[in-house]
């Protein structure tokens, strides 16, 4: 006996681990994240509306939304209870702002014992990186495209 | 006698015993099913140090301590110690052991490292090489999260196919002195890749490697599965032991009657949201040494067969990506004491 080699085999065994693996229900998982997520987007909502019943304007209400989402998300991470929500909601929790800030604290506990240059400073960023990257990449390649629609008078 | 059984099996002209073992574990597994049987269990997560790597080394010195009471031995009288961990460069092991001052082979077979340092230790007895052996591992849910998977802190949706790391040790003396249990042969593991690149799913990848074993052990010694009174995995968990079951039949031999996985007897997983079971070095290490091994030494059990199984890969192998190829290595115990 031994390992497979034949790529089709491989597959074969591959196919039968699937059909004997369960699966989290797709369906529910949506609806937790759907709620979840919505929850949070309404907590912003509440944030900004209350923002602008104190006459700030629209970038400053903003700001501030961001910042206290940032801040809870932050205190719950520290607690040790954003993940349980995490673990309940899914993408629900992680997709909006608060899943981001949870990325780059979560490292800044963990790395605390290598030291605050090779432990924190190198490592704070290893899951929020390629959100980071890649976030900085499409905004160039859209300002790209929108540069050169303008320059064609399409916009 | 011809010590060479078959193409990968060893039996033991000499004798050779396992005189005692011992087992530490954190505040999960005390919780779990098995928990009144641990030598001792530590709430503390950090037991008392500062880091997670640190923890799972003091762990690691816990249980030499504790082997080493209850065998009523010192560590002067430890040849040379046959250990291994999950983290890089084996370093829990390494400086746990450094205040025992006996001699290190540092070893790395993921969650199968139980089967390879018995298994060693066994030939250093049975070569006479040495009379007392050392053969232990340990494994921390934290300090693997860390190495492994994300920060502790990090939220993240664990699928139900995964597995939950023992926060255990789990340390074994073998000797040539006398006990009332004996290890009479060994089936060295090789490694088996079946192509399967789920991490996720660790019991569906180490399986084809269990099953090599076993049934090469069953080969090599001209035995069934009912020769045994158990056969156990070390952490296969639900999905793995449902896909070893279903191999094994495929090779002719039916073990679902006296087949018992490590990962799904420390916890469970109905209220400890465990998922497919608990995995680790530390789970096998600590459920033969707490469970296991007493029911031999009790007479309960005449003979079994121990089968930790690891899966071979690295952070690196996996974002290459390279499969997860399994390894198992099969362990023969048997109960040598007085008629019942």
């Amino acid at each position: 006996m031994g390992s497979i080699k034949d790529e089709d085999k491989k597959k074969e065994y591959e196919q039968y681990v699937n059909q004997v693996t369960p699966k989290n229900n797709l369906f529910v998982q949506m609806i937790k994240a759907f709620v979840v997520g919505g929850l949070i987007c309404d907590l912003g909502q509440v944030i900004l509306n209350y923002c602008k019943s104190q006459n700030m304007n629209k970038e400053t209400a903003g700001a501030w939304c961001s910042l206290t989402l940032i801040f809870i998300s932050v205190v719950l991470t520290g607690l040790n209870l954003y993940q349980k929500l995490v673990s309940f909601s899914g993408a629900g929790a992680l997709v909006p702002i608060t899943g981001f800030a949870n990325s780059v604290a979560a490292p800044a506990i963990e790395y605390q014992k290598e030291g605050q240059v090779f432990g924190v400073g190198c490592k704070i960023f290893n899951i929020a990186g390629p959100v980071i990257l890649y976030g900085v990449f499409i905004s160039w390649l859209l300002g790209l495209i929108y540069w050169i629609l303008k320059l064609m008078h399409v916009v | 006698m011809n010590q060479i059984k078959g193409r990968q099996s060893t039996k033991f002209e000499k004798d050779v015993y396992i005189l005692g073992c011992a087992s530490v574990v954190g505040q999960k597994e005390g919780e779990g099913p098995l928990g009144d049987n641990f030598d001792k269990v530590v709430k503390d997560p950090m037991f008392g140090k500062k880091s997670w790597e640190e923890a799972e080394s003091e762990m690691q010195a816990i249980a030499a301590r504790l082997v080493l009471e209850k065998c009523q031995i010192k560590a002067d009288d430890i040849r040379m110690v046959f250990a291994g961990d999950l983290l890089a460069q084996s370093i829990a092991s390494c400086f746990g052991l450094v205040d025992l001052n006996r001699p290190l082979y540092g070893l790395f077979g993921a969650c199968s490292t139980i089967g390879e340092a018995i298994s060693l230790g066994a030939m250093a007895v049975a070569g006479g090489y040495a009379n007392h052996v050392l053969s232990m591992t340990s494994s921390h849910f934290a300090s693997v999260e860390k190495e492994f998977r994300f920060p502790l802190a990090y939220g993240n949706q664990k699928p139900p196919s995964s597995s939950w790391t023992v926060t255990g040790s789990g340390a074994c003396v073998i000797s040539s002195e006398k006990s009332n249990v004996k290890i009479t042969g060994i089936t060295s593991g090789k490694i088996v890749d079946f192509g399967l690149k789920d991490s996720q799913n660790m019991g569906a990848c180490m399986a084809p490697a269990a099953a090599d074993t076993i049934s090469q052990n069953m080969a090599d010694f001209d035995r069934n599965p009912g020769d045994y009174d158990r056969i156990i995995t070390g952490d296969l968990g639900k999905i793995g032991r449902e896909i070893l079951i279903e191999l094994m039949k495929q090779k002719g031999y039916d073990i679902r009657d006296n087949y018992l996985d490590c990962g799904m007897l420390i916890f469970d997983s109905n209220t400890q949201d465990t998922n497919a079971g608990g995995s680790g070095c530390g789970c096998a290490a600590t459920v033969l040494a707490s469970t296991l091994i007493p029911k031999l030494e009790s007479g309960e059990w005449q003979r079994i067969l121990f089968v930790p199984t690891g899966a071979l890969m690295s952070k690196v192998s996996f974002f290459e990506g390279q499969s997860v190829p399994g390894i198992a290595q099969g362990v023969v115990l048997e109960y040598v004491g007085k008629e019942k």
